[in-house]
């Protein structure tokens, strides 16, 4: 029996889950910065940023997708046991993780409604790597601008455009994590 | 309008520190127990528990010991520290049929399987105060055993629904909507009012229960069954693969038998009213039923009367007291910029008004 | 055991092992937790705890318990429960999962490590030394309020009337 998805969990959750809330709200709020988030170590191919962000956000009310370049048996199991999370499909996921590519076609995310525009999904989007270059970023929480190496600018142009709805994102590679807010104007440079 | 207003630390202190003392009373006088309010007060408990839907008694007999008393500041601690809990899942439903009993009535039926079983109850008490409680150390005589048997207690309305005398019970959504996580959102389906309901406040439900029987939105109710007991909670644990029990709970069911419905198409058949509480809570869970009942007017093809026990929106929206307490005693918070407002306009009409009499005489 | 209770498992319900893993947790679960300890130190005997590795260190959190309208309908939200949960394995590789009702977190970790050590081949003696003893424990426990529900048992008898004597 392979019992490695009991692994790799928070060693001490209640302040390792503060220190990576903190850093995820971090990320989010101040869209661009590039954040540090250990202490977790999930099974392969989930970077370690993206493993903490799920042992933090996700519980048993918050439906987990996993894009085809994350749905594997060990990471499965690693999300059940160390979260509680259900495993869906896009439409009714309040969080998605993989690639950009294996996220794609991303209109099937939830967006929120008029009502409760924060019943959207939040997208993890696993990054070969992160650097705050390329495209443009201003709006809420940036003082002038912020560069971010994003996979593509058409997306997020489109996912800002329908503020106060649109999907959140945050970019993961290794233990390093930025956000991307439905809030943020992206300009390709 | 709130206004934020600095200075009164060290007076919150020193209230804070007399509040304990307070709480302490008498030191002369033995200090309570959690064990002690636990074992002893344990109706108290009970209520703690089912309004703070919080299942767990020692946690309901600290906070009433922190609360002196105070059973809805106890309910608001106790739902204050669930906030801090992970939850970890949800539960099979419990299987009320297989209830261990300590108690089963059935105003209904005479002879049933199972019997009438009276358990620790006040109902044939006089009433009359027992000074002999007054004295410490009393020896309690241990209560009688019988044999135990192991007939089973089926519920009576089984009984019903196999003649189809009464409605059956639908099937729902596997997953209710839970309004600890979502907002209350009507119309509120009948999994959601049960919710509400069973974690509402004692008094009010009471209330509006006895309201439908003085005649405002009348149902006819019979106690078809009430039992506490015992149940097992079984939940599926995922790592395993299989449900493991993971603990027990005590709990009062009570389901009434109420009038009936028919139609030109449909026979006539009686329907159902259901009130499940936490503990021993005898008077809530057959309020619980009543309005329950009330309640399902829309469904069952009544009238609104315009009865207030038939409103979902206001018995919902008022059924719970940790929101209505919150609401209500913030009143007593500052409110010294608002209130100037009012008292700057009310001197300026006043004075717009003297002026325009005293003109008025002056012509 | 209800029906209800492996709705949607089957499979895994139908193997023997499964079943004795399940009453076990079952046991533990539903165990005081003061006596869960004193049996385990009994066990233990002044040994060391067994080496072991936390997986899941011990945490306090709740299962919403559900109930069903009219006993037999719709499940709704009833309220919830306090459970403590952990995960630990054993030098030699057992994984042991113990959930306990409550707060007790070292009655969770105690129930993980005697359900490892159970995985592990010490079934039969920890059956013996805590399973059997939490079993007849609580079994004496509800006979007795039976008992006592029992002897409030209304006995009806009907006045006869129309006949001599």
């Amino acid at each position: 029996m392979t019992e490695q998805y009991l692994e790799g969990g928070f060693a001490d959750p209640p302040r390792a889950a503060a220190h990576a809330f903190r850093a995820a709200l971090q990320a989010l709020s101040r869209p661009g910065r590039i954040e540090t988030l250990s202490g977790a170590t999930p099974p392969a191919p989930c970077s370690p940023a993206a493993g903490a962000l799920l042992l933090t956000l996700c519980d048993g009310t918050t439906p987990v997708h996993l894009g085809p370049s994350h749905d594997t048996e060990a990471l499965r199991g690693w999300i059940t046991f160390h979260t509680g999370a259900p495993l869906v499909s896009a439409e009714t996921a309040a969080f998605a993780l993989g690639t950009w590519e294996a996220l794609q076609p991303i209109h099937r995310f939830a967006i929120g409604t008029a009502e409760y525009p924060d019943r959207a999904a939040t997208l993890i989007v696993e990054m070969p790597a992160l650097s705050a270059t390329g495209a443009r970023l201003t709006g809420p929480g940036i003082e002038t601008e912020a560069r971010l190496c994003l996979p593509e600018t058409a997306a997020f142009q489109q996912n800002r455009a329908r503020f106060p709805l649109g999907f959140d994102c945050f970019f993961t590679s290794g233990d390093r994590v930025a956000g991307l807010p439905r809030s943020t104007r992206v300009e390709e440079v | 309008m709130y206004v934020a207003v600095k200075g009164g630390e060290r007076a919150i202190d020193n209230a804070h520190a007399w509040l304990a003392e307070e709480r302490r009373g008498d030191t002369e006088v033995a200090e309570l127990s959690i064990a002690q309010i636990r074992e002893q007060l344990a109706l108290a408990v009970n209520r703690v528990m089912a309004e703070g839907s919080l299942y767990d008694p020692d946690l309901a007999a600290l906070a009433i010991k922190q609360a002196r008393g105070d059973l809805i500041e106890a309910v608001f601690l106790i739902r204050a520290y669930r906030t801090t809990l992970p939850r970890f899942g949800a539960s099979h439903p419990v299987d009320t049929g297989a209830m261990s009993c300590d108690r089963r009535i059935s105003a209904t039926f005479k002879d049933l399987p199972g019997g009438q079983v009276l358990g620790p109850t006040f109902d044939y008490t006089h009433r009359l105060l027992d000074f002999a409680l007054a004295a410490e150390g009393l020896d309690v005589p241990e209560a009688e055993g019988g044999a135990p048997s192991d007939t089973q207690m089926p519920h009576v309305t089984g009984f019903l629904a196999r003649e189809d005398l009464i409605q059956p019970e639908p099937e729902g959504a596997d997953t209710p909507r839970d309004l600890t996580r979502e907002p209350l959102d009507f119309p509120a389906d009948r999994p959601l009012r049960l919710q509400a309901l069973t974690r509402g406040d004692e008094g009010f439900i009471l209330s509006m229960a006895y309201s439908t029987q003085r005649g405002y939105g009348r149902n006819h109710p019979f106690v078809g069954e009430l039992r506490i007991g015992t149940v097992t909670v079984e939940m599926d644990i995922p790592e395993l693969g299989f449900a493991i029990e993971i603990g027990e709970v005590v709990l009062t069911e009570c389901e009434t038998v109420n009038q009936f419905t028919g139609s030109k198409t449909e026979p006539p058949q009686f329907t159902r009213g259901y009130g499940l509480v936490f503990g021993q809570t005898e008077r809530k869970a057959i309020s619980m039923a009543l309005v329950d009942r009330a309640l399902r007017w829309e469904e069952l093809g009544e009238d609104n009367v315009g009865a207030p026990a038939q409103d979902a929106e206001f018995v919902l929206y008022h059924a719970d007291n940790v929101q209505a307490t919150g609401f209500l005693e913030h009143i007593k918070l500052p409110h010294y910029v608002d209130f100037q407002s009012e008292l700057e306009l009310i001197r300026r009409i006043r004075a717009e008004a003297m002026a325009g009499q005293a003109q008025e005489a002056a012509e | 055991m209800s029906n209800s209770t492996m709705e949607g498992i089957p499979q895994a319900a139908a193997r023997p092992e499964t079943e004795a893993r399940r009453a076990r947790l079952s046991t533990l679960a539903k165990a005081p937790a003061g006596r869960l300890l004193a049996l385990w130190s009994g066990w233990l005997g002044g040994r060391e705890m067994p080496a072991h590795d936390v997986l899941r260190p011990p945490e306090i959190g709740t299962v919403m318990v559900r109930g069903r309208a009219g006993a037999t309908g719709a499940p709704f939200n009833l309220g919830e429960m306090t459970v403590t949960r952990a995960t630990v394995r054993l030098a030699a590789g057992a994984v042991g999962h113990g959930h306990v009702q409550g707060r007790d977190k070292d009655a969770a970790r105690v129930a993980a490590l005697i359900d490892a050590l159970c995985e592990g081949g010490e079934a039969d003696a920890l059956e013996t030394a805590i399973l059997a003893p939490l079993r007849a424990e609580a079994e004496a426990g509800k006979r007795s309020r039976l008992a006592k529900a029992a002897a409030t048992k209304v006995e009806f008898f009907t006045m006869v009337r129309g006949e001599n004597g």
